[in-house]
Formats: C-alpha cells, structure tokens, sequence
C-alpha cells in the first residue's frame, strides 16, 4: 500500500527495480519474513510471506494483476486487502510500504502491530 | 433387386443430400459417387481459413473415410467422368470406371472463370476453387513476393486476406469503382476497404488487366492505363460458371447451368442435377444455404416425396477475421423504395436497410452484424415492420421496451427464424432435437441438425438455444476457456498464436482481447509454454510466468524449503558421482536424502539461498538438472538389457541414456516421462509411461500414452522399428507432435485420447515425411533448449531469486 502514513518508522529495504516486474522478493525481519509484490504497473505492496492456507510462500508465487496465486495450493490472495478472493476464506496482514523515487520503505510500526497480534 | 444411385461430384451440396437420404430411406439405394478430387467431402466454405493458416485441411472435412464405408457407399476418388450414355444408362470416368444408374444425380459444381488475357495459361496464375489451388497458393507463399489477386469479390478478398497472412505483400485488382459491389452499397465498401488497406492489403478499383507478363511464369500484370505491377502469382478470382458441359454433351437442356424443375430434375426423368451446376428458374446459385435446401427437395424426391424447391433469398459473410460484415436481399435504390442508415463513423459501424412498402428487402450490417439474421428472417417473412420502423435499425435487442439478453432475444425467435443460414436449419427443428434425442452438448446438435456445423458464425445462438431449452443443465462453455481471462480455448489460441504471429504473452492478450490486463496464474504460464513451443529462436521465456519450480529449478515443498534432484542418465551413477551427492548432504546439512521412482536421487529440504551453492558443488562433479520439477522431459528409466542380462534383445541402458541426452532440457505440455525395457519383461516399466521402448530380437516396439498416476492406464503400441536411429526418430517425432498440440498441463494419454490414437500412428508410423518434420522442428528447438539452467544460476543468472531483498532488524540480534 503506497500510503502516506504519518510519522512512521520507515525502514529502507531497497529500490524498486530489485523486484522483478510482476514479480516478489521477500524481506527477514525478526517477525518473520515479509513478502513485497511489484504489479505490472510498478504498484508495490507489502504482506507477510504466509498464506493464510497452509502457510505457503506467497513471495513464490505469480503475480497477476493485483493478485499473487499461492505456490502451494494456489489459493489468490488481493494484494491490496490481503484477503483470499474467490470461494476462499482467510486474510494476510499486510505491511504499510512507502514507495519515494523507486526507493522502497517498509514501515516498522506494522511490524511491531504483526508482533502484537500475535 | 435394390436400385442403383450414381452421383458425378462429391462437394457439399450431394453429401448434404446424401445425409438426407440416409437418415430418412437407409439401404433404399446402392450408392456410387465420382469425384474427380482425389479425396472425400470437405467443407469448401473454409477454403479460406485454411489458407490464412486459421483451420487446417483435418478441420474442414465433412464425411471421412469411414463414413463412405459406414452407408456401404462407393467413391471412385481421383475419378473424371467424361461421358453419360442416356440409353444405356451408364456413366464411364477417365480412368476407365463404367457404372449403370437408375438415378444419376449430376453435381458437377461450377468452374473459376479465367479471364482470356494475353499470358493467361503462364505457371502461376490460379483460381480459387478447390484444396488443390489452396495448396498451390500456399506452395507460393513460401517463396514470398507480391500476390496479384484479380477480382474483389467475396472470394478474391478472403483469398486476398488469407495470402496477406501468409507473409505475402497482396494487391487486389478489381474492374467496377466499388469492391465487392455485388454485395455492398459503396459507403460499406469504403469501410471494408479502409479495413483491408490497413491490414496492409492494396487495393486498385476501376483497374482492368491487359495482360499477364512474363516469360515462362507469371512475373506481373498490365493493366489497360499501362501500369505494371509486379508479383510472382496471379488468383483470378473474377466469378464461377456452372460445370454444365458433361450434360449438355449428353443431350440434357442446358442453359447457363443444367436446367431442373422445382423437383432438382433435368430434362431427363432419370437424371436431376444440384449444386452449382444446376439452372434453377433462371438462377443458378454459388453459395452454400440455397444448395442445401435443394438438396433436401432432391433426398426427398429421390424416397418418392414430392417437395418442391421454391428459390432462396440469399445472404453473406465475408470470412475475414475481425472483420464484421452482412449482406443480404436487394439493396438498389428505386423510386418505390426508402432506406434507414445508421452511421458510427468512430465505432466503424454502418447500417442500411432498404424497405418497399413497409417491408425490409436489404440490409448491409457493417462492423456490428448481431442482428444480422434477424433482419434476413424478416426479409424471408416480409414481415411488416411499421410498428417497429422507428427503432428497427438499432435490431432485435430494441424492440418491444427494455434490451433483451442474449437468451431471451433468441427466445423471442419464431419457431421457424431461421439459426443457421448455412444448412438453412430453424428453430423449432433445433429445439425438437435437443428434447427428442436428450442432446446435451454442442457437438451432438451439430451431428443431429447440422446447425453451425459449416462456417459456424451461428453457434452462439445454437447455445442459446441449448441454454433455452436445457436449462442449467447445459454448460455452453463445450470449447472449456482456458480461463476467466479469455473466451477462447487451449485449441483456439494455439492455432491464432501460430497464424498471427504472435511472439510475445501482451502480443497474444491484445490480439486476442483478453480480459484481464495481465492474465492469470492459468493462463500465464500455458501462454509461456506455448510462445515457447512455437517460437523456439525468438520468444525470450518470461520466467514471471513461470510456476516457481520452473522459475528456480527445484520443487518447492509443503514447508518452503526445496527439493534437488541432479540427471543420472538411464538411472546409471558412479562412486564419484555418489560421492559428490554425499559430500553435498554433508555440507548443507540436507536432511533428506530419496531414492525416486525414476531412478535417480532427490535431495529433500534444501533452502533457497543454499541452492546455488548446491549447484555449483553437484555442478563441479559433473551433475546438471534433472528438471524433476519440469512441464518438460522428466527421466528415461531403464533396465541393463544386453551388457548384463541373460534375456536382454537390445542395449536398452544405452538407448535410455542416448534417448535422455537427445531430449533433455525439452518442454513439453505436461511433464514426460520415458523407459526402455530391454525385453518383454519389462522391467523398467515401459507400459505405463508417456512413452516407452519394448526391444525385442526384431527391433524396438514403441509404446506411448500410459499413465500411473491420477489414472493407471497401460500404454498403447504406436509401432515396431527395425534400428535404435529410427527407434529415435520416431519417438522424437512423436514428442514433438504431442508438444505442437498438446494443451497445457495436458498428459500425453489425454491428448492422444483427443486427437485419436489412428491419427497419431498415421502420421508417425505412416507418414515419413510429417515425422522427418516433427523431428526436424523439434531438433531446431532443442538448439535454443539444452542450457543446463543449474549452472547459468551458478554463474550469476537471476541472483535475486535466491536472496532476500534486505534483511532488517536483525543484523545486531543474530550475527
């Protein structure tokens, strides 16, 4: 979600051309690991790298439109909401993303909201 | 004694006939047909798309061989009759046939006409007629340059099209200052010809040819003003003249065409003529509707009826893809008639229809034609249109309040609205034989009544009509899409990414109207698997539309880690090799280590970032992929045959092993998997792979199409070679054409079930030529393929595959 979050805790992960177009790479924090999407139309978007399945890789999967498709079970998951589409049920917590010129943050406070929900 | 029915020609209009006859008086008639073509009855109003490279000749035939044999009819093929000796009541043929008739039926269809201009009779100048000039124009295809086509009627301008598509830069000459002028009022024949200028065919009007240059072949036209143009063939396609000769000869009334009653009878009460051929109250006919309606009055009459053809109003359709045009009844203007036009210039929409005393007589729909055969059934009707006038232009869905939807306008059809003009089908008899026989898919309406079973513009409303009549029950989706993306069908898109050109996946989504902007998880990766298949030198793979396995070369498991499985070819290894394998587990800590079912070692549990290292330590002992994640060539398993078997009849480890160097790194629609089993004891399994060898003392016995898995399914015999080089060839050959046709995620054993396990041994087995070009194709493909994807990633290919885009809050806590 490219918002404009206030006065957030941006943590710098890299630019925006590491991603491969309609692509993922995956982020290590100490809260797991996070998954950050490119669409076709440079839209990134960040979410924990766990489908609300069975724990799937997202990072892994084909990104289409708005949309990764798990690589273990292909449930679709919105990259805007986090939320499974179709008959499927389940969410996944996204992570607020701040994208400046290509270069890309990741914002600290969702982690630490990831941890506390926990 | 039973009698005797003779029929000269076997185009549309006798085998629609024929169709007639035997469903209503089965064994009423012994039947013999001669065909001067030497081949069965196809479908020639698909000429067209065969020669734009949209159908192939398999698609376009209408009655097979089995067919002929299953009525007990005989087909003299390749035979010309040349004479019809009326009192003897025989016909004899070029190559010496001579049959008695009690009824001859002659259906010798017509002639192109070839305009007599100087050079007229040089090599390269054709007609468009039959398969042959089809075949004639693709051959010049080949050797490129410019295509003259003369004449731009409905013909002249598919052919004009379909050679444009072959890569051939087209002009079309034409005589009259409007093209297709028989059809469509000048401003529709702006439009059309806006449209075929800007898919680069040129066009001249009021052009007419001198002569043909050219010395021993066609090297151009003059034309009277003098212009030259230059072109290495020439399609006349200026007009037909019905094939009347043979019975004039025979002293039967002709007059342009061979003159018959409303009972398709000639002159002669033992002789009826149909088709093109035939004269019929002045009019002979070149288009396929009215012909089949003749055709059912002569089946009729032929059992003792007495039905009478009346003469038909006639419509068209140019088959030209993305071009949307409808032509029907008379369109001149005239004192006593008045038109309603409607123009869209920014949509290229036009609209005319001519009305005489509140009646429609014409319409020419250009650009949106869906009503089109609304307007022809009210033509047909002479329904009275003035309570409707107002609206009538913006067609059917307009009428009567609110637009209906699809289902309910053809709902709102009379019983009689005619569904398919080609084989002049209605509505009721459609609807009747869904309730009456049960039919339940699209393919079994076709087989009973024959709608939208020729050019097939109309099987959008024969599914309406099956939604109508079968409710929920029936799923119109008979072609399955390949997804929510797209409309079309596996079939359909590999065929239109082969005849358009189509080299890149945004290429195919916008020429194919996709409608998503960038597909889906189905979609991408068949589309990539396709592109890949059919242009091997030019299509760069788009890994994003890759699964992961095939993204990373390993298979990913349940907890996202991965699995690695190095090619031991034939399933033979080494102390060095086992050693490195050792060596691996060892450094990496692997915790799993699986003998697999085709013969090789899998290493379980391996994170992503470790798998380069992996490679480049399996790499240096000598190790590559053995794609054990691939749509691709999986294993060859095999046994140890002759070097150490006391039963083995051939070397099947060392077949195996040459098998898998040759075919590695291959993709294929589903994965394959190969054994070689050195004696019928078949201890590698051979009978339940995608493909498999049985050697035996006289050769090599080819299986295919087994499966263990889903299904168990023992495989079939495709055939028994003599050498292991043809053991080879035949079974590259056979993979290659299973990856031309084979849907993706499709097992072999399913796409040879499709397509016919006779047509694949036909064209294996039986056709030396189709093999050597399977084989050739697939061996051009192999060139661009056999890349050990390992070491590319070893040496730096898609880095950020296996690393993580940054690693935060955790470089002081863990390291």
């Amino acid at each position: 979600m490219e918002t404009n979050w206030p006065d957030k805790n941006w943590i710098e992960i890299g630019d925006i051309h590491d991603i491969p177009v309609r692509g993922a790479r995956c982020v290590k924090t100490p809260h797991g690991r996070i998954a950050v999407f490119r669409t076709a139309e440079d839209h990134v978007y960040a979410m924990e790298d766990r489908c609300p399945h069975k724990g799937g890789p997202l990072s892994q999967g084909i990104v289409h439109g708005t949309s990764v498709t798990c690589p273990l079970h292909n449930m679709v998951i919105s990259l805007e909401t986090g939320r499974a589409l179709g008959a499927d049920e389940g969410e996944v917590r996204s992570v607020a993303v701040r994208n400046r010129d290509g270069m890309l943050s990741i914002a600290l406070d969702s982690l630490m909201l990831m941890v506390a929900a926990e | 004694m039973k009698q005797k029915l003779v029929i000269i020609g076997n185009g549309m209009a006798p085998g629609r006939m024929l169709e007639e006859l035997f469903e209503q008086a089965p064994g009423l008639y012994d039947v013999v047909i001669f065909n001067a073509e030497p081949r069965v009855n196809y479908d020639r109003i698909m000429l067209s798309p065969v020669l734009s490279g949209e159908k192939l000749y398999e698609d376009i035939v209408i009655h097979g061989d089995d067919w002929y044999a299953r009525h007990g009819v005989t087909l003299h093929k390749g035979a010309k009759v040349t004479g019809i000796d009326r009192t003897a009541k025989t016909v004899t043929s070029a190559n010496g046939v001579t049959e008695a008739y009690d009824k001859l039926v002659i259906a010798t269809g017509s002639l192109p006409f070839i305009i007599p201009v100087p050079g007229h009779t040089l090599p390269g100048v054709l007609a468009y007629r039959d398969l042959d000039d089809v075949e004639k124009m693709l051959d010049a295809t080949k050797r490129g340059g410019r295509a003259i086509v003369i004449g731009a009627g409905l013909l002249g301008l598919e052919a004009a099209y379909g050679l444009k598509r072959q890569g051939m830069d087209v002009t079309v000459i034409h005589i009259m200052p409007t093209i297709m002028e028989r059809q469509l009022d000048p401003p529709a024949a702006y439009l059309l010809e806006k449209a075929l200028n800007d898919r680069g065919i040129e066009i001249i009007t009021k052009a007419n040819t001198k002569r043909i240059v050219g010395e021993d072949k066609v090297e151009g036209i003059e034309l009277e003003d003098g212009r030259v143009i230059e072109g290495t063939i020439v399609v006349m396609a200026v007009g037909i003249r019905p094939a009347a000769q043979l019975a004039k000869e025979a002293g039967v009334v002709t007059n342009r065409g061979i003159v018959v009653d409303d009972g398709m009878m000639t002159s002669d009460g033992s002789i009826y003529a149909l088709g093109e051929c035939a004269e019929h109250r002045g009019v002979c006919y070149g288009l396929v509707a009215p012909l089949y309606e003749s055709a059912k009055t002569l089946a009729d009459r032929l059992i003792g009826g007495a039905s009478e053809y009346r003469g038909s109003v006639v419509n068209t359709k140019l088959k030209v893809t993305g071009i949307n045009l409808f032509s029907a009844g008379d369109f001149a203007e005239g004192e006593d008639r008045e038109e309603i036009v409607l123009r869209d210039a920014t949509a290229g929409v036009y609209k005319r229809l001519v009305l005489k005393d509140n009646r429609i007589v014409g319409a020419v729909l250009y650009g949106e034609t869906a009503d089109g055969a609304w307007f022809f059934d009210m033509i047909k009707r002479g329904t009275d249109i003035s309570e409707m006038r107002d609206t009538l232009i913006f067609g059917q869905a307009y009428q009567g309040g609110s637009p209906l939807d699809p289902t309910a306008a053809v709902a709102a059809l009379p019983d009689d609205a005619e569904i398919c003009g080609c084989n002049g089908v209605c509505k009721s008899k459609i609807v009747g034989k869904i309730t009456a026989k049960g039919l339940t898919s699209l393919d079994d309406v076709r087989a009973h009544t024959k709608a939208s079973a020729s050019c097939g513009s109309c099987t959008g409303l024969v599914e309406q009509l099956m939604v109508l009549t079968l409710g929920d029950s029936y799923n119109p989706a008979v072609v399955q899409p390949m997804c929510k993306c797209t409309e079309l069908g596996h079939d359909d898109v590999r065929r239109l990414i082969v005849a358009k050109g189509l080299k890149t996946i945004p290429a195919v989504m916008q020429e194919l109207e996709w409608k998503t902007s960038c597909g889906c998880a189905k979609c991408r990766p068949a589309l990539n698997y396709y592109l890949v298949c059919d242009w091997p030198d030019e299509y760069a793979d788009d890994y994003q539309s890759r699964f992961i396995n095939e993204r990373v070369h390993a298979n990913i498991q349940k907890d996202g880690t991965y699995s690695v499985v190095p090619r031991m070819w034939g399933g033979v290894t080494n102390a060095g090799e086992l050693r490195a394998i050792a060596d691996v587990v060892d450094k990496f800590e692997i915790p799993m280590v699986k003998v697999t079912g085709g013969q090789r070692i899998d290493l379980l549990g391996i994170h992503k970032e470790d798998l380069p290292a992996v490679w480049a330590d399996l790499g240096k002992a000598g190790f590559v992929s053995g794609q054990a994640y691939a749509k691709g060539l999986r294993t060859v398993k095999t046994c140890v045959g002759t070097d150490w078997c006391r039963f083995g009849t051939q070397d099947s480890t060392g077949f195996g092993i040459r098998l898998e160097k040759f075919m590695w790194g291959s993709w294929t629609p589903a994965k394959l998997k190969l054994a070689v089993s050195g004696c019928p004891r078949n201890c590698a399994e051979a009978t339940c792979k995608d493909i498999g060898v049985i050697c035996v003392d006289s050769g090599y016995e080819i299986h295919f199409a087994g499966a263990a898995g889903l299904d168990i399914k023992g495989t079939e015999v495709l055939g028994l070679v003599a050498t292991e080089d043809e053991a080879l060839e035949h079974i590259v050959a056979l993979a290659q054409m299973y990856r031309e046709q084979g849907r993706y995620l499709e097992r072999i054993y399913k796409w040879a079930k499709r397509v016919g396990l006779d047509e694949i041994r036909r064209q294996i087995m039986g056709d030396a030529e189709k093999r050597k070009g399977y084989f050739d194709r697939f061996v051009f493909s192999q060139t661009f393929a056999q890349v050990d994807p390992w070491s590319e990633r070893v040496s730096g290919k898609d880095k950020h595959e296996f690393k993580p885009m940054a690693v935060v809050g955790m470089a002081e806590a863990a390291e």
